[in-house]
C-alpha cells in the first residue's frame, strides 16, 4: 500500500500575486480593507507633509546672497547659515588661526580610523597615538604655546567647542568610570560606599545642576587667586557626570562575565590588578562597547547644555545668530540646521554602534 | 588524611603586610583619611571665600523676602513684596512636578501609540513611526525645546491676530487661552457624578467577572465604564441646568486677562519633553512586545483565542514585565530634563530657585544642595516603586 | 492490525490537495497531497529542512499556503478569519518548545481558552482542566507556574491544555525534541494513550519506536515533498525510495 514518489518535483516560481512588487504591495500595504484605507490616508498626509517641508527647505529656499534682503523667495533663508558659517564652525577663533583646528580634526580622524577599523592588526600603536600623543598635540595646537599664538578658551566656540567638550569628557569619563565600577564591586565597604554614593547621587540629579555646581561652586572651593577657566569648569562637570553613567555601563559588562574568569585567573596565580588588566577588563570592555558608544551619543547631545552656563557651543552660536538684529525671524532655519547637524552625527554613531554589535556577536556565535 | 607539612603549623602567623585583610583595612583607612583631608581643605577655602564675598551661610535666607516676580505660579499665592525664598522653592517644586506629570502622561500615550505602530504590518505606518523615533531620539532635547519655543510658539501671531476657535479659544504668542469655568450654585453635582461613575465602574467590573466565572458570558466592562465615567457628569450637568458660568478671557492689544491661559513657556516645555521622551518610550514598548516569544502568540492562536484577547491576556502582561523598569527610568529622565525649562524661561526649580534666588542671595552651596536633594528624593521614590513592582510581578521559577 | 487502526473510519478529517508554499522565491512545499481519516494516526518524518513542520503548521493556519487546497473537518482554509477560528477550535497543537503561558498557573493555562473562546463557566472549565491534568498524570501541579516544572511536565501540561478544548484533531510538532532523554518516555506514553482512545493525530517526530507502536501510516518528507507513504511495517521493513533508505539508515543507527 506504499506510495512512492521517484522523481523530484520541479522548482516552480511562486504565483505572481505573491512575489515581486505586486506581492510585496499586497502583503505590506493592501492586505485588508482596513490596511488599504490606512495606507491611502497615511500616504496622503505624508505626501503633503513631505512636500511642504521640501518646499520650505529646498524648492523655495534662498541659497545665494550676502544679507537678509537677498532672501526673496518664500522658503528658508539659508544665506543666514552661509554667512555665519565661520562662526558656526569655529566660534570666535581668529580666522587666521582656524587652520589649526582643521589640522586637529584631520589628525584625530586618522587616529580614529586606525583604532576603529580593521586595517591594522595590532591596536596598540594606534591607541597610544590616539589617547596619549594626540591629546598633547591638541593642547598646543588649539590653545597655543610652542611658537603658536595663544587663543584663549573664551574664543573657542561652535562645532569646534562641541567636539572638544564631548571628546575630553569621554576621554576622562572612561578611565574614571572603570575605577568607579571596580570600586562599586569592591569588597571593602568604605570604597564601595563612596563609589555607590557618588554614582547614585550623580545619576539622580539633572546635568544642569552638576554644571551649576561646577561653574558656581568650584571657584568657592579653591583658594583665593586660583581661577578656573569657564571651559575647564564645564569639562569637570561633564566628565564627572559621564563617569557615573559610564561606571554603570562598565558594571554591566563586568557582570556579564562569568565568575569563572576571575577564578581561573586567580588559580593561575595572577594578582588582582594583573587579572583585571589582562583578563577581566578587556572582555568586559569589549562586551560594553555598544553601550559605551550609546553613552557617548548621549554625552554629545548633552553638550548643548553649556548654553545655559554661557559657553558658546554649536547650539548657542546659532541661537545668538537668530537673535542678531541683522537676521531676525530666522529661528526656524537656525534650529532646523542645528537639528540636522546633530542628527547626522548621532544617527551615524548609532548605526555604527549597531554595526559593532553585530560584529561582536558574530565573534561570539560559533 | 592529614599530612604533616613541615614548617606549617596551625594558626601560622602571616606577615601583616601580606595579609589581604590587613591590607584592605589599611587601604580603607587611607581612603577615609584622604577624603577627610580633601573635605577639610575645601571647607576651609569655602569659608574664607564666602567671608571675603560677604555671603551668609545657613538656611535663614529661606525666610527672607525674595523680591522678584515669577512668571508662572500655580495653586499658591505669591507676592514679590511679601513672599520668601522658601516660597520660591515651593513654587519651583510645584512647577517642576506640574510639567513633569503632564509630560509623563502625554509621553506615555505618544510612546505606546508609536511603539505599537512601529510593529504594524503596514509598511507605510511602520516606517513613519520609525522616522519619528529616529529623528526625535537623535536631536538634543535642548534643540527641540528652543525650536518649539523660539521658532514656533513665539512666532505665533499677536493677540490682536490670534488664531481662534469660536470666539473664546485663542492661540497666540502669549499662550493658549480659553474660558475658565466659574462654578455656580449646584455645581457640586458634577464632580460627585464623576466619582459615582468611578465607583459604579468598579462595582460593575466585579459583578461582570463574577458573572463570567459563573456563566461564561463576558461583559464589555471597559466600554461601559468609560460611558459611565464620561456620561454621568454630563447627564448631571444637564439635569441641574448647567450650573456653571464661563469667564471669558478678554483680549487686550498685547495682553489677555481673565480666563485660563497656558503660557508658551509651559507649552513649549510640555511639547518638547513629551515628544522627545515619547520616542524613547516607543522603543521600549516595541522591544517589550517583541521580547514576548512568538511561540506565545502561536500557542494562543492554535487554541482559537481571538487576537484582541491574546493581546490582553497573554502578550501585554508579559510585555509589561519587560517594559515597566526602563519606562520608569524614562519617567525619571523626563523629570530631570524639565530642568531645561531654565533655557526658555519656564519657572521650574532650577530657573527660579537655583537661578534667581541664587543670584540674589549668593548662597550657592545651600541652594544647589537643596535643589539636588529635591531631585534625589524624586529619584528615590521612583526606585522604591520599581523595586516593589519588580518583586511583585516576577515570574515564579524554580 | 493495531487497536488504533480499528478506530479508523471513512470520514475525512484532513484533506490536502496539490498544496504549494513559497517563502519569497524559495519553493518550500511542493505538491503536497494527503488524506487523513478520522481516527487515523499519521507520523511524519524526514531530515531537517524537509518542510514537515511547515506542512503541519499550514493545517491550523500558523503558516499560509499559496496554492492548493487544505480542507479540515469539511471547512476549507482560506483568508476567511471566521473559518480559520472555527478550524482552530477543533484542532489542537503541541509545540516543540511547549509555549506555556509563564505568567499563568498550570490550571489557568488550561482554562484560558475554554473560558474565553467557548465561554465556559469557570467552575466547569476548572473541572475539565483537572480531569485532563489527571489524564496526563500531574494533577498535583495545578497551582504551580510553568517555570517551576520540568520539561517533561511542561509538555504534558501543554498536551492537557490543548485537550481542554476538546479538539477532534491533534497536531504534534516535534513534541519530544527539546526534552532531556529521561523525560521523553513520559510524554510519549501520554501520546500513546491518547492514540489508543481514538484521537486523530498528525505527529512530526524522530521517535521511530512511537511510529512503530501507534502509527497507521508513516510519511517521509524530503526537500519539501512527500517521498514515501506506507504503513509502519512496510515502511521500516521495506522502504522503496533510495532517499527513504538513506534516512532510515542514519536514524536507526543513532537511535
Amino acid at each position: 500500500m506504499a506510495i512512492v514518489r521517484t522523481e523530484r518535483h520541479p522548482d516552480l516560481p511562486p504565483p505572481v500575486t505573491q512575489t515581486g512588487v505586486i506581492g510585496w504591495l499586497r502583503q505590506n500595504l493592501f492586505s485588508s480593507w482596513f490596511n488599504t484605507i490606512l495606507t491611502i490616508v497615511t500616504g496622503y498626509v505624508v505626501y503633503h507633509a513631505v512636500y511642504a517641508f521640501l518646499d520650505f527647505a529646498v524648492i523655495n529656499a534662498n541659497f545665494v546672497g550676502t544679507s537678509r534682503d537677498d532672501c526673496t523667495l518664500d522658503g528658508a533663508c539659508w544665506v543666514f547659515i552661509k554667512q555665519r558659517f565661520g562662526q558656526i564652525m569655529y566660534g570666535f577663533y581668529p580666522e587666521a588661526e582656524r587652520w589649526r583646528v582643521d589640522v586637529g580634526y584631520v589628525l584625530g580622524a586618522i587616529g580614529l580610523f586606525f583604532v576603529l577599523s580593521n586595517v591594522v592588526k595590532s591596536k596598540i600603536w594606534p591607541a597610544v597615538y590616539l589617547f596619549i600623543i594626540y591629546p598633547v598635540i591638541c593642547y598646543f595646537l588649539f590653545y597655543g604655546g610652542l611658537g603658536l599664538e595663544v587663543v584663549e578658551t573664551s574664543q573657542w566656540g561652535g562645532l569646534f567647542l562641541t567636539l572638544v567638550l564631548a571628546s575630553v569628557s569621554i576621554f576622562v569619563a572612561l578611565p574614571l568610570g572603570i575605577i568607579l565600577a571596580l570600586g562599586r564591586r569592591s569588597e571593602m565597604p568604605v570604597v564601595r560606599m563612596v563609589c555607590v554614593g557618588f554614582i547614585e547621587l550623580i545619576r539622580a540629579v539633572p546635568l544642569i545642576s552638576v554644571l551649576f555646581m561646577a561653574s558656581v561652586m568650584l571657584p568657592l572651593f579653591l583658594p583665593e587667586g586660583m581661577n578656573f577657566d569657564k571651559l575647564i569648569r564645564a569639562l569637570v562637570g561633564m566628565s564627572l557626570f559621564s563617569a557615573a553613567y559610564m561606571a554603570e555601563v562598565i558594571r554591566g559588562g563586568l557582570q556579564a562575565l562569568p565568575k569563572g574568569q576571575m577564578e581561573a585567573a586567580k588559580s593561575l596565580g595572577l594578582g588582582y590588578w594583573q587579572a583585571m588588566g589582562l583578563i577581566i577588563l578587556p572582555q568586559a570592555l569589549k562586551i560594553s562597547i555598544p553601550s559605551i558608544v550609546n553613552t557617548f551619543i548621549g554625552l554629545f547631545k548633552d553638550t548643548t547644555l553649556v548654553l545655559i552656563i554661557g559657553l558658546f557651543d554649536l547650539l548657542s552660536v546659532v541661537k545668538a545668530g537668530t537673535q542678531d538684529a541683522d537676521w531676525l525671524g530666522l529661528a526656524s532655519e537656525g534650529y532646523v540646521f542645528v537639528a540636522a547637524v546633530f542628527w547626522v552625527f548621532c544617527f551615524g554613531m548609532s548605526r555604527y554602534s549597531i554595526w559593532l554589535e553585530n560584529q561582536l556577536h558574530t565573534g561570539h556565535k560559533r | 588524611m592529614t599530612v604533616d607539612v613541615p614548617g606549617m603549623s596551625e594558626g601560622a602567623k602571616v606577615s601583616p603586610f601580606r595579609d589581604p585583610k590587613v591590607r584592605a583595612l589599611f587601604f580603607q583607612i587611607l581612603v577615609i583619611v584622604t577624603f577627610l583631608a580633601f573635605v577639610y581643605y575645601i571647607t576651609d577655602n569655602t569659608i574664607t571665600n564666602l567671608e571675603k564675598r560677604g555671603i551668609a551661610s545657613g538656611f535663614d535666607f529661606l525666610t527672607q523676602n525674595s523680591g522678584f516676580d515669577i512668571g508662572i505660579v500655580l495653586f499658591v499665592d505669591y507676592n514679590a513684596q511679601v513672599s520668601t525664598h522658601g516660597d520660591v522653592l515651593l513654587i519651583g517644586i510645584i512647577n517642576t512636578l506640574a510639567v513633569s506629570l503632564s509630560g509623563i502622561i502625554f509621553a506615555t500615550i505618544i510612546g505606546f501609540i508609536f511603539g505599537v505602530l512601529r510593529l504594524s504590518k503596514n509598511w507605510l505606518v511602520n516606517k513613519i513611526a520609525a522616522v519619528y523615533i529616529e529623528v526625535v531620539r537623535n536631536i538634543p532635547l535642548l534643540v527641540q525645546l528652543l525650536f518649539w519655543y523660539l521658532a514656533v510658539l513665539l512666532e505665533l501671531p499677536n493677540v490682536r491676530d490670534s488664531a481662534k476657535i469660536g470666539e473664546s479659544i485663542a492661540l497666540n504668542n502669549r499662550g493658549l487661552s480659553f474660558p475658565s469655568i466659574v462654578p455656580e450654585v449646584g455645581f457640586w453635582i458634577i464632580p460627585v457624578a464623576f466619582l459615582i461613575g468611578i465607583v459604579a465602574t468598579v462595582f460593575i467590573s466585579r459583578w461582570a467577572h463574577k458573572r463570567q466565572d459563573e456563566t461564561g458570558q463576558p461583559f464589555p466592562v471597559i466600554t461601559t465604564g468609560l460611558g459611565l465615567i464620561l456620561g454621568l457628569p454630563i447627564l448631571a450637568a444637564l439635569v441641574a441646568g448647567m450650573p456653571f458660568g464661563f469667564e471669558y478671557p478678554t483680549m487686550g492689544r498685547f495682553n489677555i486677562s481673565g480666563g485660563w491661559v497656558v503660557k508658551p513657556e509651559f507649552m513649549a516645555l510640555f511639547l518638547g519633553l513629551s515628544i522627545y521622551t515619547g520616542g524613547f518610550i516607543a522603543e521600549i514598548v516595541r522591544s517589550g512586545i517583541n521580547a514576548v516569544s512568538h511561540g506565545q502568540t502561536e500557542a494562543a492562536n492554535s487554541l482559537g483565542i481571538k487576537p484582541s484577547i491574546t493581546m490582553r491576556l497573554v502578550i501585554i502582561p508579559q510585555a509589561l514585565r519587560v517594559i515597566i523598569p526602563p519606562l520608569t527610568s524614562q519617567y525619571l529622565n523626563l523629570t530631570k530634563n524639565s530642568s531645561l525649562g531654565t533655557a526658555i524661561g519656564y519657572s521650574e526649580i532650577v530657573a527660579i530657585f537655583a537661578g534667581t534666588s541664587l543670584n540674589q542671595t549668593g548662597q550657592a552651596i545651600e541652594i544647589i544642595a537643596l535643589t539636588m536633594l529635591f531631585y534625589l528624593t524624586i529619584s528615590l521614590i521612583i526606585s522604591v516603586f520599581m523595586n516593589w513592582y519588580n518583586k511583585r510581578i516576577a515570574l515564579v521559577e524554580r | 492490525m493495531s487497536e488504533a487502526a480499528k478506530q479508523v473510519n471513512d470520514e475525512v478529517a484532513i484533506q490536502i490537495n496539490g498544496m504549494h508554499k513559497w517563502y519569497g522565491e524559495f519553493h518550500v512545499l511542493r505538491d503536497i497531497n494527503l488524506t487523513v481519516h478520522r481516527g487515523e494516526k499519521i507520523v511524519v518524518c524526514g531530515p531537517s529542512g524537509s518542510g514537515k513542520s511547515t506542512m503541519i503548521r499550514c493545517i491550523n493556519r500558523l503558516e499560509e499556503h499559496q496554492q492548493g487546497q487544505i480542507i479540515v473537518d469539511g471547512i476549507e482554509l482560506t483568508n476567511d478569519v471566521k473559518k480559520v477560528d472555527e478550524i482552530r477550535r477543533e484542532v489542537g497543537m503541541v509545540f516543540q518548545h511547549f509555549n506555556l503561558f509563564p505568567h499563568l498557573t498550570v490550571l489557568e493555562n488550561c482554562t484560558l481558552a475554554p473560558i474565553w473562546v467557548r465561554k465556559t463557566p469557570k467552575a466547569e472549565a476548572e473541572a475539565t482542566a483537572m480531569r485532563f491534568l489527571e489524564r496526563v498524570k500531574i494533577p498535583e501541579q495545578a497551582l504551580k507556574y510553568p517555570g517551576q516544572l520540568s520539561g517533561g511536565q511542561q509538555q504534558r501540561v501543554a498536551i492537557a491544555r490543548s485537550l481542554c478544548m476538546n479538539p477532534r484533531i491533534m497536531l504534534f510538532d516535534e513534541p519530544t525534541s527539546a526534552l532531556d532523554p529521561e523525560m521523553i518516555s513520559e510524554v510519549l506514553d501520554t501520546m500513546i494513550s491518547l492514540a489508543e482512545e481514538g484521537m486523530t493525530m498528525v505527529c512530526v517526530t524522530h521517535e521511530m519506536g512511537f511510529a512503530k507502536t501507534v502509527a497507521d501510516r508513516v510519511i517521509f518528507m524530503d526537500q519539501g515533498e512527500i517521498i514515501e507513504e506506507a504503513p509502519p511495517q512496510e515502511f521500516f521493513d521495506n522502504p522503496q525510495s533510495e532517499r527513504t533508505k538513506l534516512f532510515l539508515s542514519q536514524i536507526l543507527h543513532n537511535g
